[in-house]
């Protein structure tokens, strides 16, 4: 089980090797996510512009296994800035991933800087 | 450090682990917990749940993980097959030997399986374990290969046996429960209860054979029948046996414990056997000569022997134990308490039979009339939670004890109120949580919420019966406290969905943003809030989901139905269920391009499973081509007007139900509401639309149409109320758009127009004033907001697919044209669907 989760693992801003130009700013709804392919992973990215902040995580939900992530709500949940999976409404931290509402596994996070207009997302090699 | 082993993983066995993990004293000791199973415990109680979802993780009580966090050493797939007591050591099937300082046997019971001659035949199965069930459901498969009305039979009518049922009728397999006895759960029902649950069971689709003792099994290697006498045979090609337990005490027979006579480990109310070292809970302990079959106890054995082991001797055992009971049978209330059945010598029964609508309470009190003593609830047990109360507390009942099963009259139920109940009232027998837990945790600030006390206390998280008691006393206590239960539509907001209509319609917001930043708390929304709004900016401003596509739930946002591998469905809008050949023709073309799965849905339209996000456009051009449009089947919006024939084609029909129907669902096709809305209309009598299942529900009649309104299926289906009876069209629009406009006005985020409907003050009568008699004098108002939606309408398919701006949101990934490679697909009759979910 879990084959696919595995791949996920969090990345923290230190230990970035990698950075990935995924994409321009402009393709990504204000407060909202979209979905960047690298290699083969899928990633959450989400333009979280009330707290003019990016954030990224894995696009896949642990809960079933689905890769749907990065077309959740986003907002925040006591404070912290979330993301609600569509399928069944589980709610996770975008800042370390945590399952806000139950006990799933945390999901993957990434770090993310903006150069020139252009989303990059951090990768460990 | 001392060393404890525990026997057995099972529901009791991992209820002590978790008991003893939580005390401060664990540190001194070191537990190993042996599972026979290659799994950890899981809740048996709700095994009947793994033929829904056949998901073995969703029954664990904890992970692997939470044992290594615990410290606590578990080991599955190992039989503890030798306990030596001299030298305090067990020994496993794998010879390896541990010792303990203190063992606590838990090994549970095992199914009963009655001598009967040919018992062994292949198809015969148990149900006590997932294996157990995925052994019969890959027996049923085989059945229903060959023989596609293939029966299958369950040997004994009791609690699990009527579950194995269930599960049987599940498989797609005729179900037969053969009983011994002449009733069914003969130890929880008296023969009348029994009589209407098997009514009820009949209706279900259940054959129930009752007084039937099996004589042999058939069968050459595989079962193919049950006899019972000479000529009485019943061919069943599969069985699944459930004619009780027997507890697994074969360790205390072989280590020599006192045993009793009929089996069982002989305990006192330490939960000590007859050596010192050891303990035996659950269903292996024989406490007061009985074995006690139901999860409470065992879970408060637990707890005794977790106290005596760390030295708090004080804990024992009472000596009488509730065997109170209430579960959902197959979807059916049945519930018994204290004692269920009684002498006449010791007090009276008060019994209500309904065999119409398959109800039966009866309660038993003491013959001064002043004390509860027991009683049966088959069919509605809503007032288990507080008969159960008043029985354990012995607290006073009314003058006519016929009050407390009587159905509610007007001005509701005849109890009094829940804080009435003692501080120490037991309200979750499965954890223990006494009512001055649960407002001691609100009193001391611990607690704001119900999901802190659920949190806290653990109230609830057993068989889960008491919720409504929990949530009931939480509300109670905030309320004593001054604190408002508030009825806000989130965190971010201190305010709830009407506040928020009337902000948005009065200071004419346009965006989100603008509703958060002026009237909300600070935060940033959230998957709660943010639909909301965007539901309210559609029935204000006449929105489409387009507008502001990342508030919306996210079937909004793609306009179409997130479904179970994170595909979609594409439900294009057929009005009145009425479409022409050409048309279907079309539906079949597209569906066979995209390779789609098609099913006809319940409210006569056709549902296209299966597109990935980015196929989503490409499927919807070709169908607004072809002259269809968006189906709002993903909106809390108007889905479907269902019709019959009517007057059409029909000879019965009155009216034209098919016309009105169309005329109806255009008219409201895309107007936002707090929840989906569905119509019917009906011409005749014989009612074929169901339309009294519905949001509104027309039936056409002498001189006119009969307006239902308020129905709708779903959990708890109702039936829509007789509203207004022979009126025109004319009116029927004008009254339906009013209720509509109402209803969005003021109902709760996500409450269907049913439950609106049953709490609004001054229930129908209301309705009627100011519908029909105008008595607020908003009608006009409200029928021009209407008006105006209905003329604002747009296909929100066809905005989205004529702008090259929205169809961005389509692709899968904003880097790449390739498609989401994680979706797997298995073939099903000639068509496909998701792989299982795992």
């Amino acid at each position: 089980m879990n084959i696919v989760s595995d791949k996920y693992k969090t990345v923290k801003p230190e230990d970035v090797t990698v950075w990935f130009k995924a994409a321009p700013i402009t393709v990504f709804p204000k407060d909202g996510g979209a979905c960047v392919k690298y290699k083969d992973l899928q990633i959450a990215v989400f333009n979280f512009e009330r707290l003019n902040t990016w954030y990224a995580c894995q696009n896949l939900s642990p809960e079933k296994q689905e890769m749907v992530l990065s077309r959740g709500m986003i907002g925040d949940h006591k404070g912290t800035p979330m993301v609600a999976c569509p399928l069944h409404k589980k709610i996770f931290s975008l800042e370390n991933g945590e399952n806000l509402n139950g006990d799933l596994e945390a999901i993957a996070t990434y770090p993310i800087k903006i150069e020139s207009d252009f989303v990059y997302v951090g990768f460990e090699e | 450090m001392k060393t404890i082993i525990v026997v057995g993983n099972g529901m009791v066995g991992y209820k002590f682990c978790e008991k003893i993990a939580a005390k401060e004293e664990s540190e001194n000791f070191k537990i190993i917990v042996f599972g026979e199973e290659p799994r950890p415990a899981y809740d048996r109680v709700h095994l009947s749940e793994f033929f829904e979802n056949q998901d073995a993780k969703a029954l664990e009580m904890a992970p692997a993980e939470w044992y290594t966090e615990n410290n606590i050493d578990l080991i599955v797939g190992e039989l503890v097959s030798d306990i030596n007591r001299e030298e305090k050591t067990i020994t496993t099937v794998k010879n390896r030997e541990f010792s303990y300082d203190y063992l606590v046997l838990a090994t549970g019971s095992s199914a009963f399986v009655p001598p009967i001659k040919g018992v062994e035949k292949d198809g015969v199965f148990v149900y006590r374990t997932i294996e157990d069930l995925e052994g019969m459901l890959a027996y049923a498969a085989k059945l229903k290969e060959k023989n596609p009305n293939a029966k299958a039979a369950v040997l004994g009518g009791g609690l699990l046996g009527l579950e194995a049922g269930k599960a049987v009728m599940d498989m797609g397999l005729e179900p037969h429960i053969v009983e011994f006895a002449p009733k069914l759960m003969p130890r929880q029902l008296d023969s009348r209860s029994s009589q209407v649950l098997r009514l009820k069971l009949e209706s279900i689709g259940l054959n129930i054979h009752l007084s039937k003792a099996t004589n042999q099994i058939l069968g050459d290697k595989a079962i193919t029948g049950m006899e019972f006498g000479e000529d009485d045979v019943l061919d069943v090609e599969m069985l699944v046996v459930s004619a009780g337990i027997r507890p697994r005490d074969e360790l205390g027979k072989s280590s020599g414990l006192a045993m009793g006579t009929r089996g069982g480990i002989v305990v006192d109310n330490k939960m000590q056997t007859s050596d010192p070292n050891i303990y035996a809970i659950g269903e292996i302990a024989l406490y007061n000569q009985m074995i006690y079959g139901l999860v409470a106890p065992g879970y408060d054995m637990a707890g005794v022997a977790v106290d005596q082991i760390i030295g708090n001797t004080k804990t024992l055992m009472p000596d009488e134990i509730d065997m109170s009971t209430k579960l959902k049978l197959i979807g059916v209330d049945v519930a018994s308490f204290g004692e269920p059945f009684m002498p006449a010598s010791k007090g009276h029964s008060i019994i209500f039979e309904n065999k119409t609508q398959h109800l039966y309470k009866r309660i038993n009190v003491s013959l001064d009339g002043k004390t509860l003593l027991g009683g049966i609830l088959v069919g509605d047990a809503t007032d288990y939670s507080m008969l159960h109360q008043i029985y354990l507390n012995g607290m006073a009942i009314p003058e006519d004890p016929a009050q407390l099963i009587l159905p509610a009259t007007e001005g509701g139920g005849s109890f009094g109120d829940v804080m009435d109940l003692p501080d120490e009232a037991q309200i979750c027998s499965c954890e223990n949580v006494t009512k001055g837990q649960i407002c001691g945790t609100i009193e001391s600030g611990e607690s704001k919420d119900l999901a802190d006390v659920v949190g806290c206390t653990k109230a609830g998280t057993g068989c889960g019966g008491c919720k409504p008691m929990v949530k009931d006393l939480t509300e109670a206590t905030l309320k004593s406290l001054g604190i408002e239960v508030k009825d806000t539509v989130c965190e971010h907001f201190d305010l709830n969905r009407q506040d928020l209509y009337k902000i948005i319609q009065v200071k004419g917001y346009k965006t989100f943003n603008e509703v958060l930043d002026n009237h909300g708390n600070g935060g940033h929304g959230c998957e709660l809030c943010k639909p909301v709004v965007a539901s309210l900016m559609a029935s204000i401003n006449a929105d489409t989901a387009n507008k502001e596509y990342a508030i919306q739930d996210s079937n909004d946002r793609f306009l179409a139905n997130i479904q179970r591998n994170g595909t979609y469905s594409v439900v294009p809008r057929v009005p009145g269920g009425e479409i022409t050949p050409d048309k279907l023709i079309a539906l079949g073309e597209i569906a066979k391009k995209y390779d789609l799965y098609t099913k006809v849905t319940g409210g006569v339209r056709i549902d296209l499973f299966g597109a990935t996000l980015n196929q989503l456009p490409l499927i919807w051009k070709d169908l607004i081509d072809h002259g269809f449009e968006s189906g709002h089947a993903y909106g809390k919006s108007l889905r479907t007007v269902k019709t019959c024939v009517g007057s059409t084609w029909c000879r019965y029909g009155m009216d034209e139900s098919v016309s009105f129907g169309i005329e109806l669902e255009n008219r409201y096709r895309g107007i936002r509401a707090p929840h989906k809305i569905k119509g019917g209309v009906s011409g005749c009598i014989r009612e074929c639309a169901e339309a009294r299942g519905k949001d509104f529900g027309l039936i056409a009649v002498e001189g006119g149409w009969n307006l239902y309104l308020g129905g709708n299926g779903g959990a708890t289906p109702r039936h829509a109320e007789l509203f207004a009876e022979q009126i025109d069209n004319k009116t029927v629009i004008k009254y339906i758009d009013r209720y509509l406009m109402l209803y969005m006005r003021t109902a709760k985020p996500l409450q269907r127009t049913a439950a609106w409907q049953e709490r609004l003050e001054g229930g129908l009568d209301y309705l009627k004033e100011v519908i029909i008699e105008d008595k607020l004098g908003i009608a006009e108002d409200l029928e021009n907001e209407m008006q105006t939606l209905v003329n604002k309408f747009e296909c929100e398919w066809t905005q989205a697919i004529n702008d090259p701006e929205m169809m961005k949101r389509f692709n899968h990934f904003v880097n790449s044209e390739e498609e989401d490679d994680n979706l797997v697909f298995v073939p099903l009759r000639e068509q496909k669907m998701p792989e299982k979910w795992i």
